[in-house]
């Protein structure tokens, strides 16, 4: 288990690096610091001063290696625009962006495993045929689309729920405004996390269909039958907890395209999140944002596969006699 | 009364296309703890036979027409509640692979315990000490280490074990066995064996054999049934099936053992193979591989008599046996 | 039964192909998806011809027609589907906007396919530790969204040009990025079909014969990897096609004078709240359907040539 964590540990500082590299090498190469710091007025001179004094002319990787030490400390650079530490500027806004992270899961577990069990268990029933038809359909609606017609059918013809922003928020343990606890909030909610989750809902159940249909094809299945076990038994206890194995694997993966998708539909539905925060710093070419934004998501990114490769861990008992061994 | 009677069974296989028989008019009897043997090549049926009994074909295999009996209670008109209850609890089935019929992600002791508990309404604690008696009664050492383990954790004769002690666990009437030493080494298949024979005798319970291997089942079984393209061909003792085969496919099951033939000399093979389900030939089935095939095999069905020796459906003997009634007349 | 048969594909043979082609034309779903893809295709590669007005010409816009509804709801009948807020016809915009995006699609699976195949060649073929680094990269690229890379490099792009440059380049940038960060699925599929045939006698039949390592590859495993690289090809072409979407919308891909279908849908977005919906929901249905097709002739193919794909 320790060689495990080691292993993984090894792997997360890895990829930090390449990422802490490619943030610093976006710092370096765009916008001048001196620039932004001093008006037209000053001289050449000045400013080749300055650059000294700054450790500007000092060589790639020291450079490298100052800016390193800053971001473990948490100094990832000043926003421009914000006038703000960059770290400061995007945990501000990381609330906002887990709750409709969260949000979206929550919507797609509650959904997607009973949709896809179902359509396994019984494949010719109309109901499934009717949620696989629907899924792969969906599969094939880009998730920004998906967004548009939310907003244009609940938002702008229904008039059922807001389109943009995020409503009122309430204050929980002193740093984390939440949206989770006022009607309004909630309301607010509710069409970024379906567009969110319905973009990412037909991949799931399609993947929690096929991998059951095969579990329940298998021996120990057969096995579980010949003893006379219930079918909800025998479908809830043995097939879905093998069904759930690859799922964890694909969801993890997916973790990723959750990221991108979170840029999208923050930027549509303007929620005040992360991602829409990058975009307007991407927009305004604020430099420290853009690659402080792209360290604390390759954090957050490198916790989900830990986080993951441990659930897995936990569900998958094969794992974890590897891990005794080591 | 029997204890199971399986008469006239059709088990067809849905595809797309046709409808494909898998099993064609199968008829046996099995009397309380009587141990017969289901034998023939791959494909011969005799998998479906054993699942039909439980209703556990598959898909898209179902069962056409025909009866299974468990003493009076007809099986094929039972719905899912009432083979719940008959499963596990009066027939239990030991698999081929034991790799593969232990959930992987269950201890082995939620699997014995969900048995029990499946079928009596007994505490949790009960149901392990039955459990963990009957993984004694397999030979396991250690139950207690044994029972929260996982099945990967396990050998495959372990988990064979484990199986067997499973199928124990409810004291069932039947216990039918698909190949339970196949996918096992050779030293720990007759181990195995032993057990299972001394479990159906000790107990006093019907076992139905399924193997390709006429040497396992003569150590086993009283009665033997062959089968060939999901047809019964020959049912009879089993030592007389074995000492005097009857069919031309018993007899060259039979030839086939490596035991029967020298060494350095070639193995006797069966030409050909069993033909597959949408290929199946005219008359009796095995005629294309049978040496002494004539025209009438090609055409016509044999039925069954009674050789002396055993049941058997074949032309060659129905017409040796009428030579000798003539012979006998005659001589008259 | 028990015992399946080994494995006796033959390498595919024309009479395969056949007997694939006529349980295609009997499959009245997979047909009429190939029949809207091949019209796509069709009127993408014609646009110039098809579209009713000179996307170049610059009078094609004129303020004076903007936001004019399809005809069938303003009964105008010089737009057919109507204006955007420029007043250009929404028609020929769209026709333009698909052709572009098919062009970026199909270059960067291409680029893609190119790099993929090598790369899953020399992991498959050469094995041992070349084998394991790549495959191990392609663990990593895999488990960042191509998305979420795609979105990164660009914005990276877009500030480093500034937004006018980027403007010149974004095509190039669109299949660039897109093409070189989904390399790993074709690598991966063409990696395991190589191990698959490279147990085949064939392949040590021609070693024997003395022919060269590369000459086997090229000559003899590439033609059987044929099916399933068919197949991520079609799916890849539909995501690279979201994927540029998604970055146009996004303000990252094609600039609204030269608009692809993204960069439409994207624009007419502002203009759903006031009522234009057309402007939006038009190229929506237009790249919704087209994805649509694409992904069933995808799953067409691969429930039908069944070749050894990845689940992810």
């Amino acid at each position: 288990m320790v060689i495990f964590i080691l292993r993984r540990l090894l792997q997360a500082c890895f990829v930090m690096i390449i990422i802490s590299l490619i943030s610093f090498a976006i710092q370096d190469k765009l916008g001048d610091p001196v620039q932004q710091m001093v008006g037209m007025t000053v001289s050449q001179q000045e400013r080749d001063q300055l650059r000294n004094e700054l450790g500007l002319n000092d060589s790639f990787l020291s450079q490298y290696w100052r800016f390193a030490q800053g971001a473990i400390q948490g100094d990832l650079g000043t926003s421009y625009y914000y006038k703000e530490p960059a770290l400061d500027v995007i945990l501000d806004k990381l609330p906002a962006t887990l709750e409709l992270a969260f949000s979206a899961i929550f919507i797609i577990i509650i959904v997607a495993i009973p949709c896809g069990v179902w359509a396994a268990i019984k494949p010719k029933h109309p109901v499934s045929r009717l949620i696989m038809v629907v899924s792969s359909i969906g599969l094939s609606i880009p998730i920004f689309i998906v967004a548009i017609l939310l907003v244009y059918v609940f938002s702008i013809e229904l008039n059922l729920a807001p389109s943009f922003g995020r409503g009122e928020t309430t204050n929980i343990f002193g740093v984390w405004e939440s949206g989770f606890f006022t009607k309004d909030g909630l309301r607010h909610l509710l069409l970024p996390s379906m567009a969110l989750a319905i973009a990412l809902m037909p991949i799931f159940i399609r993947l929690i269909r096929a991998e059951m249909m095969e579990v329940l094809q298998s021996e120990y299945i057969r096995f579980a039958w010949s003893k006379g076990l219930s079918a909800p038994r025998i479908y809830f206890k043995h097939a879905l907890k093998n069904t759930m194995l690859p799922v964890i694997t694909v969801g993890g993966i997916q973790a990723g395209t959750l990221v991108a998708y979170t840029i999208l539909t923050e930027t549509i539905f303007q929620w005040p999140g992360m991602g829409f925060l990058f975009m307007d710093a991407v927009n305004r070419v604020d430099t420290p944002l853009v690659s402080a934004y792209l360290i604390v998501v390759g954090g957050i990114f490198v916790v989900t596969n830990t986080l993951v490769d441990l659930i897995y861990g936990l569900v998958n008992p094969t794992v974890r006699l590897a891990s005794h061994g080591l | 009364m029997n204890l199971l009677s399986v008469s006239n069974l059709h088990v067809n296989f849905h595809m797309k296309e046709r409808e494909l028989a898998a099993l064609i008019d199968v008829s046996f009897t099995l009397n309380r703890g009587e141990r017969i043997a289901i034998v023939g090549e791959s494909g011969a049926g005799k998998s479906v036979l054993g699942f039909s009994i439980v209703n556990l074909i598959g898909k898209p295999g179902y069962i056409h027409s025909g009866s299974i009996k468990l003493e009076d209670k007809e099986l094929t008109s039972m719905n899912a509640r009432q083979l719940q209850a008959i499963r596990g609890k009066r027939i239990a089935m030991i698999f081929q692979d034991p790799m593969m019929t232990l959930n992987p992600v269950l201890t082995i002791g939620d699997q014995l315990v969900e048995a029990i508990r499946n079928h009596t309404k007994i505490s949790y604690k009960d149901a392990r000490s039955i459990a963990i008696e009957k993984l004694h009664h397999v030979q396991i050492a250690s139950p207690e280490k044994r029972f929260d383990q996982y099945p990967h954790e396990l050998s495959g004769g372990m988990r064979q074990r484990v199986i067997i002690a499973s199928v124990l666990l409810l004291n069932p009437d039947i216990i039918i066995a698909d190949e339970p030493t196949t996918a096992l080494d050779v030293t720990i298949q007759a181990e195995i064996l032993q057990l299972l024979l001394a479990i159906c005798r000790d107990n006093g319970v019907a076992l139905v054999l399924i193997s390709h291997d006429l040497g396992v089942v003569s150590k086993v079984a009283e009665r033997t049934l062959v089968m060939y393209a999901g047809q019964i061909v020959e049912e009879g003792p089993t030592l007389e099936i074995i000492n005097d085969p009857q069919h031309p496919y018993t007899q060259g099951l039979l030839n086939a053992l490596p035991q029967m033939t020298l060494p350095g000399q070639r193995l006797n093979q069966i030409q050909g193979s069993m033909p597959s389900l949408a290929e199946r030939p005219s008359g009796c089935a095995f005629h294309p591989r049978c040496p002494y095939a004539t025209q009438k095999c090609k055409q016509q069905q044999p039925d069954f008599i009674y050789s002396g020796v055993s049941s058997v459906a074949c032309f060659l003997v129905e017409d040796m046996l009428n030579e000798f009634a003539d012979h006998d007349q005659e001589a008259q | 039964m028990k015992y399946p048969k080994k494995d006796l594909i033959q390498p595919m043979s024309g009479s395969r192909w056949q007997h694939i082609w006529s349980g295609f034309v009997g499959d009245k779903l997979a047909v009429m998806a190939l029949i809207i893809f091949a019209f796509y295709c069709i009127v993408a590669l014609l646009a110039p011809l098809v579209a009713p007005y000179d996307v170049k010409d610059p009078a094609f816009m004129d303020l004076m027609n903007a936001e004019i509804a399809p005809m069938w709801i303003s009964g105008d009948p010089r737009f057919l589907f109507g204006t955007d807020a420029q007043g250009r016809d929404l028609l020929s915009v769209i026709l333009y906007g698909t052709r572009l995006s098919l062009t970026i699609g199909l270059c960067a699976v291409l680029i893609q396919a190119t790099l993929g195949i090598c790369i899953g060649l020399a992991a498959g073929y050469l094995g041992g530790r070349i084998d394991n680094f790549l495959m191990r990269c392609a663990d990593i690229q895999l488990s960042f969204s191509n998305m979420m890379v795609a979105i990164v490099f660009l914005a990276i792009f877009q500030s480093l040009f500034g937004v006018a440059m980027y403007q010149q380049l974004a095509m190039v940038m669109l299949i660039l990025v897109i093409g070189l960060t989904e390399w790993p699925l074709f690598a991966r599929t063409i990696r395991a079909s190589v191990l698959a045939e490279r147990q085949k006698e064939y392949v040590d039949a021609a070693r024997v014969m003395g022919l060269s390592s590369k000459r086997i590859m090229f000559r003899h495993i590439l033609p059987n990897t044929l099916s399933p690289v068919l197949v991520i090809f079609t799916v890849q072409i539909a995501n690279a096609i979201v994927a540029e979407a998604a970055l146009s919308f996004l303000g990252l891909g094609m600039p609204a004078t030269e608009p692809s279908l993204g960069s439409l849908i994207s624009a007419g977005f502002a203009y759903m709240f006031a009522g234009s919906w057309w402007i939006c929901v038009l190229p929506s249905m237009t790249l919704i359907i087209l994805i649509l097709v694409m992904n069933l002739l995808g799953d067409w193919l691969r429930d039908h040539l069944n070749p050894r794909t990845y689940k992810d």
